[in-house]
C-alpha cells in the first residue's frame, strides 16, 4: 500500500500518457488492416496492401503535397513577419505598444471558428475567389502570433551586452545582426517555425471555411470520414509519426554527441 | 562611449545615449512592425468588422444582403440555438477540467520524477501531434465502437450503467453520446494543458520542496501550499489554451457525436457553408466570441496573471 501511495503520481501520469498514445497505436495497427466495407473502423485481417500502394487512393497524395507546400509557405511568411514584430517589441519603445500586444494576443484567444467565419465574410464581400491563396493568407495570419510569442521569449532572455561587445569590436550593424543577434535568436526562430509548420499542416477549421474546392490533407481526411476511410490514410498517419519520431531521436543523439565532444 | 569628463568645461554634459536618435533610426520599430501588423489588421481585425456588418444584414443569397441594422437576428439566433451554445460551454468546460485532472500528474511526473526519462516522456507528449489530429480522432471511433475492448470493459464493470443514468451515455453505447465527444475533446487538447503546466512546474526551485519538508509539511501540504500556487501561471494558460479552442470545436462533435451532441461550432459551420444563412452564422459567431472573451477576461482577473503573452 505504501508503494502505491508513494507512486500514485507516477501511475496517474503514465495512465494519462497511455490515453494520449492509444489512438496513435490504433492508427498504426489499422494501417495493416484489410477492411470489409468502405470504412476502416473494425479489424478484419492483416494485410500489407495499403503500405505497398500508399498513393493508391484518388486525390490523397495530391492533397498531401498541397498541404506540405502550404505549410512551407505559411511557415516562411509567418516566420519573417513574426520575427520582425518580435524584435520590434523587445528592442524598441514606440507608441501604441499595448494595442499591438493585444492585436497579437487576440488571434490566440479566439475560437478558430470565429476567425474562420469572419475571414470568409471578408473574402466573400471582396469577391476574392477561394483557393490556395486564401488558405495561405489565413494560415500566415493565425501562425503569426505563435511565432511572435516563441521568438519574443528567446530575444527577451538574450544578453544585450553581447551585441554591445560586438559593436565595441567594430562590427557594423549588419554584421552584428548576422553574426551575433541572429545566431542567438535562432533557437526561438526555429521553435516558431516548427510550430507554424505543424499548425498549418494540421489545420482544419480555418481551411474548411476558406479553401473553396481546394483539398488539403486534413480536408481529404474529413471528406473520407463521410464517404469511406481508405487504409492509406492510416499509412500516411503512421509514416508521418515514425518519420517525426526518428528526426527527434536523431536530433537528440546529435546534441548529446556535441555536448560530449564539448566537455571532452 | 568613454567618460572623459575631466578636461571638458563644466555644464550640462551631453552623453551620446541621452541624445535623441536621428529620425531614420526612430522609425525602425515601425518599419519592423508594419508588414506583420498590417497583415493582422487586414486579415484578422477587418474580417471582424465585416462580420459585424454581415450580422445586421437582411436579404437572401439571390437578391444580395443589405445592412438594415436588423438586430433581431441576434435575438432569433440566440433563442433558436441556445442549447447548442450552452452545450458547447458545458462540454468545453468539462473537457478543460478533465485535461487539468489528467494532465497535472503527467506534467508533475515529467518535471520532478522522470530523471533521465524526461526527454523521452516529453517527446511522447508531443508525439501525437505528428499524426494529423483528424486521423487520431477517427481512431476513437474504433476505440469506442460498440463491442470494442474498452466499451466491453466499461460494460463489465457496470460503469456504463452509471454514466447512462447521468445522461452521459445511452444504454450500452459510448459512441454518438456526450461522453464520446467530451472524451475526444479532452484527448485533442491534453497536450495544450500539459506543456504550459510542465513549463511552470519545471521552473520551481527544488529547494522550496525541501524547505517545506524541513518545516514538517506533509507531501499533501507541500503540494497545496507550495507547488500548486507556484504552478498557477501554467494552470491559467493551460486552461485557456484548452477551453478556447474546445468551445468553438466542431470536429469532435461531428465525428464522435450525434445530432443530440451538436455544438455551436457545428451550427456556425453548417449555417455558413451549407445553409448559407450568413447573417445568422455571423451573429452566432459574434455571440460565441463575446462569451469566450468575457469569460477569459473575468478568469484572468480572478487568477491574477496579466502577463500571458
Amino acid at each position: 500500500m505504501t508503494w502505491l501511495r508513494k507512486n500514485v503520481v507516477v501511475i496517474a501520469g503514465l495512465l494519462t500518457l497511455a490515453y494520449m498514445i492509444l489512438p496513435n497505436i490504433v492508427v498504426m495497427v489499422f494501417s495493416f488492416n484489410k477492411p470489409n466495407g468502405r470504412f476502416n473502423y473494425s479489424w478484419q485481417q492483416f494485410s500489407l496492401d495499403a503500405w505497398k500502394d500508399p498513393c493508391g487512393v484518388a486525390d490523397m497524395c495530391e492533397s498531401l503535397t498541397l498541404s506540405l507546400q502550404l505549410a512551407a509557405w505559411a511557415t516562411v511568411g509567418a516566420v519573417v513577419l513574426g520575427t520582425m514584430i518580435a524584435f520590434a517589441l523587445v528592442r524598441y519603445r514606440f507608441r501604441a505598444r499595448g494595442a499591438i500586444n493585444s492585436l497579437i494576443f487576440l488571434p490566440m484567444a479566439m475560437p478558430e471558428v470565429v476567425m474562420a467565419a469572419s475571414l470568409l465574410t471578408l473574402f466573400l464581400n471582396m469577391g476574392i475567389e477561394l483557393g490556395f491563396w486564401t488558405v495561405l493568407i489565413a494560415h500566415i495570419m493565425f501562425c503569426l502570433s505563435f511565432v511572435v510569442t516563441a521568438v519574443k521569449a528567446r530575444v527577451m532572455s538574450m544578453d544585450p551586452r553581447l551585441e554591445e561587445a560586438a559593436r565595441d569590436l567594430y562590427a557594423g550593424p549588419a554584421q552584428t545582426f548576422l553574426r551575433v543577434t541572429l545566431p542567438i535568436a535562432a533557437p526561438g526562430i526555429a521553435a516558431g517555425a516548427l510550430l507554424a509548420f505543424a499548425l498549418s499542416f494540421d489545420d482544419f477549421i480555418i481551411t474548411n471555411f476558406n479553401a473553396g474546392s481546394t483539398v488539403t490533407f486534413p480536408m481529404f481526411v474529413w471528406g473520407s470520414a463521410q464517404r469511406g476511410t481508405p487504409v492509406q490514410i492510416n499509412v500516411i498517419g503512421t509514416a508521418m509519426f515514425v518519420l517525426a519520431v526518428l528526426i527527434v531521436v536523431a536530433g537528440q543523439i546529435i546534441t548529446n554527441r556535441r555536448k560530449k565532444t564539448a566537455t571532452a | 562611449m568613454s567618460t572623459t569628463l575631466t578636461k571638458e568645461a563644466p555644464g550640462p554634459v551631453e552623453e551620446p545615449i541621452l541624445r535623441k536618435p536621428p529620425t531614420r533610426k526612430r522609425l525602425v520599430p515601425y518599419w519592423l512592425l508594419l508588414p506583420g501588423i498590417l497583415w493582422l489588421l487586414v486579415f484578422f481585425a477587418l474580417p471582424l468588422v465585416y462580420q459585424a456588418s454581415t450580422s445586421v444584414q437582411t436579404g437572401s443569397l439571390e437578391e444580395g444582403f443589405q445592412v438594415t441594422w436588423h438586430f433581431q437576428t441576434y435575438v432569433d439566433a440566440f433563442t433558436e440555438y441556445w442549447p447548442q451554445l450552452l452545450r458547447s460551454l458545458l462540454y468545453a468546460g468539462t473537457a478543460t477540467l478533465l485535461c487539468l485532472l489528467l494532465g497535472y500528474p503527467l506534467a508533475y511526473l515529467i518535471a520532478f520524477k522522470a530523471g533521465r526519462w524526461r526527454n523521452l516522456l516529453l517527446v511522447l507528449v508531443i508525439a501525437p501531434f505528428f499524426t494529423s489530429f483528424l486521423i487520431r480522432t477517427l481512431a476513437w471511433k474504433t476505440i469506442l465502437a460498440d463491442d470494442s475492448l474498452v466499451v466491453d470493459a466499461l460494460n463489465a464493470l457496470h460503469l456504463l450503467d452509471v454514466t447512462s443514468w447521468l445522461g452521459w451515455t445511452e444504454g450500452e453505447r459510448v459512441l454518438a453520446t456526450p461522453m464520446a465527444v467530451v472524451c475526444g475533446l479532452t484527448y485533442n487538447f491534453l497536450p495544450f494543458m500539459i506543456l504550459p503546466l510542465y513549463t511552470s512546474l519545471e521552473r520551481i526551485d527544488g529547494r522550496l520542496h525541501e524547505a517545506a519538508q524541513d518545516l514538517y509539511a506533509s507531501p499533501a501540504t507541500t503540494f497545496r501550499k507550495v507547488t500548486f500556487p507556484l504552478s498557477m501561471p501554467g494552470v491559467v494558460s493551460g486552461t485557456l489554451l484548452t477551453f478556447i479552442p474546445a468551445s468553438g470545436d466542431y470536429v469532435n462533435a461531428e465525428l464522435l457525436g450525434s445530432t443530440d451532441t451538436k455544438m455551436i461550432g457545428n451550427v456556425i459551420q453548417s449555417q455558413f457553408l451549407r445553409v448559407l444563412d450568413y447573417p445568422t452564422a455571423a451573429a452566432l459567431s459574434f455571440i460565441l466570441m463575446a462569451i469566450v472573451l468575457l469569460m477569459v477576461t473575468v478568469y484572468i482577473r480572478k487568477a491574477g496573471t496579466e502577463d500571458l503573452v
